[in-house]
């Protein structure tokens, strides 16, 4: 496959203070201001900070699309997660209305198992870029 | 911040329970991460922890060291292995390592951190680009 190939935009995903306490419950994260307003205030943020693996949740919405795509046929029950990427321009704080930009950037077949690269590129509801994602992730052969 | 300076080693416990918490939280519903009978059904020795999970705790273990969270610039790692989490309540052990290499072209700091489950390397390249 020799060229990106991308997708739909998926969003806006508006991010809850709720929905970040219970991100950072679920991995026990213990910075302050993913749960204390006030505290948040005081270090200059606009919100609650959000993790920073959070943006997953973002970019599993918008990376679906490429395990939907019926040209690619890939088996999602097969995958496992290769590896994963974040680089942040800022932090995503509660508040934000975000949207995945999912570009597949291509796949290489290996020894039976599909090897699946992708960039998700997250924006802001004025469009600025907020981060950018990468994955890579493997459909296993039935063998 | 010092070059070769060192993350205290931090041990996280992984139970049936957190997976469950984290799959909600994450929105990732993989029966893998779930369901002894899907997993074994695929290959896998039995119900298997989210790698972002595992992801996850290794960037708070580097987060509470940095003691703020958004001078985290950069955050990627490779899966190298599953964490086996049994259906018990000891769950799985994850142990957190973690070194300042270097300082980027950018003024960034480079830190690599381990991450080991039963005796084997479940993270690979695992490495931050944080602000000093």
């Amino acid at each position: 496959m020799p060229q990106e190939r991308k997708y739909p935009p998926v969003g806006p995903y508006l991010v809850g203070r709720e929905k970040i306490r219970e991100f950072a419950d679920a991995i026990g994260a213990t910075d302050a201001a993913h749960r204390d307003l006030a505290e948040a205030k005081a270090r200059g943020f606009p919100d609650l900070v959000a993790p920073p693996t959070f943006p997953i949740v973002v970019t599993l919405a918008s990376g679906m699309q490429v395990f939907e795509d019926p040209e690619l046929g890939l088996d999602f029950s097969r995958v496992v997660h290769g590896n994963q990427r974040f680089r942040y321009v800022r932090p995503v704080f509660a508040g934000d209305k975000l949207t995945g930009h999912c570009i597949l950037e291509g796949v290489i077949s290996r020894g039976g198992s599909d090897f699946v690269s992708t960039r998700t590129e997250v924006t802001d509801h004025g469009g600025e870029l907020v981060l950018t994602a990468w994955a890579k992730l493997v459909v296993r052969g039935e063998g | 911040m010092e070059i070769g300076a060192q993350l205290p080693e931090r041990t996280f416990r992984v139970t049936r329970a957190d997976l469950i918490r984290y799959a909600g939280a994450s929105g990732d519903f993989n029966p893998i991460h779930w369901s002894d009978r899907i997993a074994t059904t695929v290959g896998l020795p039995g119900v298997i922890g989210h790698g972002m999970l595992t992801m996850a705790l290794a960037g708070e273990a580097l987060a509470a060291w940095l003691g703020d969270t958004t001078r985290i610039v950069e955050y990627g790692v490779t899966f190298t292995n599953p964490v086996l989490v049994p259906d018990d309540d000891a769950g799985a052990e994850v142990v957190i390592a973690g070194q300042v290499k270097r300082q980027t072209d950018e003024g960034l700091f480079q830190v690599d951190l381990t991450a080991t489950a039963a005796g084997q390397k479940v993270l690979g390249q695992a490495r931050a680009l944080v602000r000093g």
